[in-house]
Formats: structure tokens, sequence, C-alpha cells
């Protein structure tokens, strides 16, 4: 009991550390990869090849002069920006972040908690985080902010319908809400039995959900709660040092978590292909697929990156069209078909 | 023991926090304090009730969107300047009355709900298998007719929007 409770405490240590790492550098990362597509150097002068740049932003944000607005609500005013960091934390619970590692005999499961609704408690506390964008932007007692804050909360609510249909469709399929469940259903060379990724059986599903994500992101080229040449900075205009840090830092932990659910639930999470076949022991497979999870998300990260470098933001008309008038029936027509095709190979 | 003691805070929170939200005097901090309201209810179905699903799904559409839109409309309106609205004493007499009898009503209809919870057949509501199979067999009927009520409650709302549009 105690060992898997000090197990759990390294666990849950770990994802914290690993978001925040993650998502320092992803700053990083979406410098150099903004200055290669510009055919640009990027950050270069801390440490070898800039790789200590985040640090150095990280301590110019602690230095910065902390400004609080006059006439906004002070407690409101710091709420925003702490709910907003706290919401992107905690998705990381219900991710399986590997399979099972054995230790002495005893199977350790490398996620935290497998709660059996693990898709649904992400769409709950996706749908809390709006509030630390909504929150602080009314705060600031400023009409770009709060502008900014109306658009970001309309775009969320838009986009986490079709998400949520989107999912729906897989969920019909696997017959499970758990992000577990969902893993080990695309395990791969299971004694000869062969489940495929399940990006295989839904493309449309997983389209809608990466269309949805980059929304749900306030990522680029559905950026526009923070649009600079329409709102000056959007939700953030007048947050300073380290409270504007929590909000373009829980923006990255945002992005690698969302990287993380969609490798999960498309692309076999921390499945790879032959990991039963290849004769290994238990435990250099779990490591094994951890890797391999941490590789794919990486993939999505840089993904994401390489869409906001390539796509211009949308107008805020198009954005609303796009979700309501493209997104939503598409994914209802999915959905429609997968229903369909269940009940035909059922019978 | 623990689940007892649970039980009087979340209670606590929540008539606390429900009463915060009458008296407060800027309507946004209403909203935020119905938003911690609907958190400690939820709290009681995840943590007393063991119904996962319910406090879950009751997070994702009262706290996660009814009340984003309440937020929304708020600020548009910029109803936060601390203004009390007085109402005639009729309408504050009428409102008293009804909400009264809508208690009447709500715990009157509470009443017989206690042999309905022998139906699951076991007490792991958290499992969506077993809620999706009493729902779709013994309660066919009522879910079907509540959702055609959902239904018209859409329509209407988006009659009236477009009405107001046109004229």
């Amino acid at each position: 009991m105690m060992t898997l409770l000090l197990f759990k405490v390294i666990l849950v240590v770990a994802v914290f550390a690993i978001s925040l790492f993650m998502a320092a550098y992803s700053t990083y990362a979406e410098r150099k990869v903004a200055a290669f597509m510009q055919d640009r150097l990027g950050p270069d002068r801390a440490g070898p090849f800039g790789l200590l740049q985040p640090l150095a932003d990280g301590v110019k944000l602690f230095m910065k002069e902390e400004i609080t607005p006059e006439v906004s609500n002070k407690f409101l005013f710091v709420l925003g920006p702490s709910l907003f960091m706290i919401t992107a934390l905690m998705t990381g619970v219900v991710i399986p972040w590997g399979d099972l590692l054995n230790i002495d005999g005893v199977n350790y499961s490398l996620q935290i908690t497998d709660i059996n609704i693990g898709i649904l408690y992400v769409f709950g506390v996706v749908s809390i985080g709006v509030y630390g964008i909504m929150i602080g932007g009314w705060a600031s007692n400023n009409k770009f902010s709060l502008l900014g804050a109306i658009r970001a909360s309309a775009q969320m609510i838009s986009y986490e319908v079709a998400m949520g249909l989107s999912i729906i469709a897989l969920v019909m399929m696997t017959g499970t809400l758990s992000l577990k469940e969902i893993s080990q259903f695309q395990a791969g060379g299971m004694e000869g039995s062969w489940n495929f990724w399940n990006v295989v059986y839904q493309p449309f599903s997983f389209l809608i959900f990466l269309i949805c994500a980059f929304a749900e992101c306030n990522r680029a080229p559905f950026d526009l709660p923070e649009c600079e040449t329409e709102l000056v900075g959007g939700y953030h205009t007048e947050f300073s040092s380290m409270k504007l840090g929590l909000y373009l830092f829980a923006e990255y932990i945002n992005m690698f978590i969302s990287a993380a659910i969609i490798s999960t639930l498309f692309f076999g999470g921390y499945n790879f292909p032959f990991m039963h076949d290849l004769g290994l022991s238990q435990n250099a497979i779990t490591i094994l697929g951890t890797a391999a999870l941490f590789s794919k998300i990486i993939f999505f990260i840089f993904f994401f990156m390489w869409i906001r470098w390539t796509i211009p933001r949308f107008r805020y008309d198009q954005l609303m069209n796009l979700g309501w008038k493209g997104l939503l029936p598409l994914s209802i027509l999915n959905l429609l078909i997968t229903g369909a095709v269940i009940l035909i190979f059922s019978k | 023991m623990l689940s007892q003691y649970l039980f009087y805070f979340l209670s606590f929170l929540a008539v606390i926090s429900a009463l915060l939200v009458v008296f407060s005097k800027s309507s946004v901090q209403s909203v935020l304090w119905l938003i911690v309201t609907l958190f400690a209810i939820s709290g009681h179905y995840i943590f007393l009730l063991n119904a996962e699903f319910l406090g879950v799904v009751q997070v994702i559409v009262y706290a996660g969107a009814i009340m984003v839109l309440f937020l929304f409309v708020i600020m548009f309106l910029n109803l936060n300047q601390e203004v009390e609205a007085h109402k005639p004493a009729v309408l504050k007499f009428a409102a008293t009355i009804s909400s009264g009898l809508l208690l009447i009503i709500i715990i009157g209809s509470l009443k017989g709900s206690e042999q309905l919870g022998t139906h699951v057949g076991s007490n792991d509501f958290s499992s969506i298998k077993n809620l999706g199979r009493v729902l779709f067999k013994e309660f066919l009927f009522p879910f079907e007719v509540s959702s055609v009520l959902l239904l018209i409650a859409m329509v209407g709302a988006v009659m009236l929007g477009k009405s107001e549009k046109e004229g």
C-alpha cells in the first residue's frame, strides 16, 4: 500500500514536471520552427543552440514589474490566470503514459488514475478552463480584454460540441470511455491478432477532433481571442509579469496535453507496431511504449507549430461558420454512419 | 465516517454559495457563486453517490456550457455596476409564492423516489452500461418524453431569436 502510494506520488510529480518541461521547450521549439520556416536562425545566444532560452524567458517574466489595473477586481484578476493554469495541468491525470511496469514482481500502471469515464473527465476540465480566460478578461476592465474573453468563450463552446460528437463515434466503436481501455484496444500484434490504430477506422472523427483541438487551444489559425491586429493582445492585454507568463505557459501545456490525447485516442497511445512479436521483456516494452507515445506527442506538437506558421488567421465569422455549419453536421453524419456500420456488422 | 464529513462539507459549501448567489451585489459574482454551488452538488454525485457519470456531465453541461452563456450575456449587457433593480411589490410577492409552490412540487415528486433505486440491480451507478440499460429499457418512455421537451425548448429559443431580428 505504501509503495503504491509512493509510486503514485512519484508519478504525479513526474507528470507535473514533464508537462512544465515540455511546455517550456515548446516555446523554444516554436521559435526555432518559425525561424526555420521563415529562413532565419531563431534564438541562439543563451547556451549552445539557444537551449537555455526558456530559462532566460522565465527569469525575465518573473523579474518584470507586476501591474494590476486600478479599477479591476483584484481577486478575480489573480484568479483568472491561476484557474487557466490549474485546469491545464489537471488533464494529465487520466492519460495513460505507459503500460504496466514490473518492479519486484508487482505491476504498477504508468497512469495516475484510470477512471472509467476518462474522456468525459477531460471534457469537464476543458470546459472549466474557459473560465480562466473569461474571468481574467472581464476583471481587467478593458474593452479589448472583454472582447477577447467573449470571443474565447464563444469559440470554445462552439467547438466543444463538434469535438464531443466526433469522440462519441469513437466511443461507440470501442465501447468504453476509459482512455486506458481505448489504448489497449489498439495494441499491435498481440499473439498474431492485429489491431489497427483508431485513425484507420475513424479518419473523419480524427480530422474533426484535430481541427477542434486547434480551436480549443486558441492556436493559429483560430487564435482570435488574442488576435493582435484587432484586439491589441486579446484577453491578456492588461496582464504583466508572471500572470501573463501563466497564460502563455498554460497554452503550451494545453497543446502538449491535446497532442497526448490525440495520440492516445487515434494513434495507438503507448502501443507501437510489433510490440509483442519482438520477444522483449515486459519492462522493456513499457519503456519503449512510453518513448513511442512521446515521439507521437512531439510530432503532433510540431504539427501544431507547422500549421501556425503556414495558414493565416481566420476571420471571426468564418470561424463560427466552420464550427457550426461545417464540422457539426459532418460529425453528426460520421456518428450516423458509424452507428449504421456497427449495427450491420453486429448482426 | 469520512463520507459523513464530506457530506457536511459539500452541503455546507452548496448552501453557503447558493446564499451568496442571492446576496451578491454584482451579477458576475452571483454567476461565479452559482458555479461553486454546481460544483458542490456534482461533488455529492461523484464522492457520495458513486455516480461519476452524472457528476461529470453536470460539470460539463451546467458549469461548462450553461453558466458560460450566462456569464457571456451578463458581460455583454454590462450589468457589473452595483445597481439593484427594484421591482414592484406585487411582482416580488408573486415570485415568492410561485417559487414556494415549485419547492413543494419538487419535494412531492422526490417523495416516491426511494423505491426507484432498486432498478439498477447493483449499487454501481458509475457504470454507464448499467445506466444505459435502465434508461433505454425500463425508463424509455420518460426518457424520450424529456428529450422531446428539450427539443421543444430549443425550437422555441430559435423562434424567439428569429422574430426579434425580423421585427
